[in-house]
């Protein structure tokens, strides 16, 4: 029952991923050529949202629906790995032209082929695994 | 009822769209007291089928199962509106239109299936998937984070890990684009 609520969650956010094309190649090969207003309007604007959200989140101490207290933390702030591997993982969302959400949207969507870099994106994850303790963090 | 079909099927302005992603961080906040992001899900399913021993695999991964369902839920939207209705994509920039007119790119749906598809599996295009698959796995949790964690929940909590990491985000992206993408296509 309680992972039907992430399934639901997970539609309404690829929903709304498709609404605003971001699950688009096309889209995505345009962002980086900065040649539309569209998808940087698109992550501003969920951005404001987010933020505005958490502000009224902290701002007036809400908790759970169920009156879990919530605590909201950042991520540890990694300079070199969140510098060097924002660059990398970049590079992947520019050749693919689809970041991670959007694969699987494409897999929904019956663009097959997209098994390719989902399964690419599975051994990179392995492969960081492996050798994490070698690389500047 | 036009309304509701519209308002799902023809395409939305970003200031509608941009909005309602961002509602994704409140809804997970305040439903399930999770924070936003997808990619820990590749480490999630990287350890729990025990792929590695590394200690990179070896934690509280139960925690992170919601993420697989989530990413579940992701992908039935891509069937719902794509195989089960026809939904429609707004038209790209001028600019944009003429780069793939002349690349002989044809602008069809969401993915350039007449480029990437599997008799190309072993040519240049099989490769960009190959590679550009396998940065987004290595890239997004090297970063410990991709677009939906980093870029929408982080930079939503003014996260300094999230700042770094989206500059990041698109200076990988525009140097692949530019230096890669627009060699081989």
């Amino acid at each position: 029952m309680k992972n039907i609520k992430y399934i639901l969650l997970g539609f309404y956010f690829g929903v709304v991923l498709v609404k605003s094309e971001a699950i688009s190649w096309y889209r995505i090969v345009e962002m980086f050529h900065f040649q539309s207003f569209h998808l940087f309007g698109v992550i501003g604007s969920a951005v404001v949202t987010g933020i505005i959200s958490v502000l009224i989140i902290k701002g007036v101490h809400l908790t759970t629906i169920k009156d879990e207290p919530i605590d909201l933390k950042p991520k540890p702030f990694l300079p070199k790995a969140n510098f060097f591997g924002g660059i990398l993982f970049g590079l992947g969302w520019a050749l693919v032209g689809a970041c991670t959400a959007p694969l699987f949207v494409h897999l929904g969507a019956g663009n097959y082929i997209i098994i390719i870099p989902i399964l690419a994106a599975f051994l990179g994850t392995l492969v960081y695994g492996i050798v994490k303790e070698k690389l500047p963090h | 009822m036009d309304f509701l079909i519209d308002f799902f099927l023809k395409p939305m302005p970003w200031y509608y769209s941009g909005p309602l992603i961002g509602l994704t961080v409140p809804l997970l906040i305040l439903t399930s007291n999770k924070q936003f992001g997808v990619s820990s899900s590749l480490r999630y399913v990287c350890s729990a089928l025990k792929l590695s021993n590394k200690s990179y695999f070896k934690y509280n991964f139960k925690e992170q199962q919601w993420t697989l369902w989530f990413v579940l839920g992701i992908m039935l939207s891509g069937i719902v509106l794509f195989q089960l209705t026809k939904i429609e994509m707004g038209e790209l920039s001028t600019n944009a239109n003429q780069y793939f007119f002349e690349k002989e790119i044809e602008v069809e749906g969401i993915f350039p299936l007449s480029i990437f598809n599997w008799s190309n599996l072993l040519s240049e295009y099989g490769l960009l998937l190959l590679m550009g698959g396998f940065f987004i796995g290595f890239g997004s949790r090297y970063a410990d984070g991709c677009t939906s964690g980093h870029a929408i929940m982080g930079l939503s909590l003014f996260s300094k890990a999230s700042l770094v990491s989206v500059f990041g985000f698109f200076i990988g992206g525009v140097v692949g684009t530019f230096l890669i993408l627009n060699y081989i296509l």
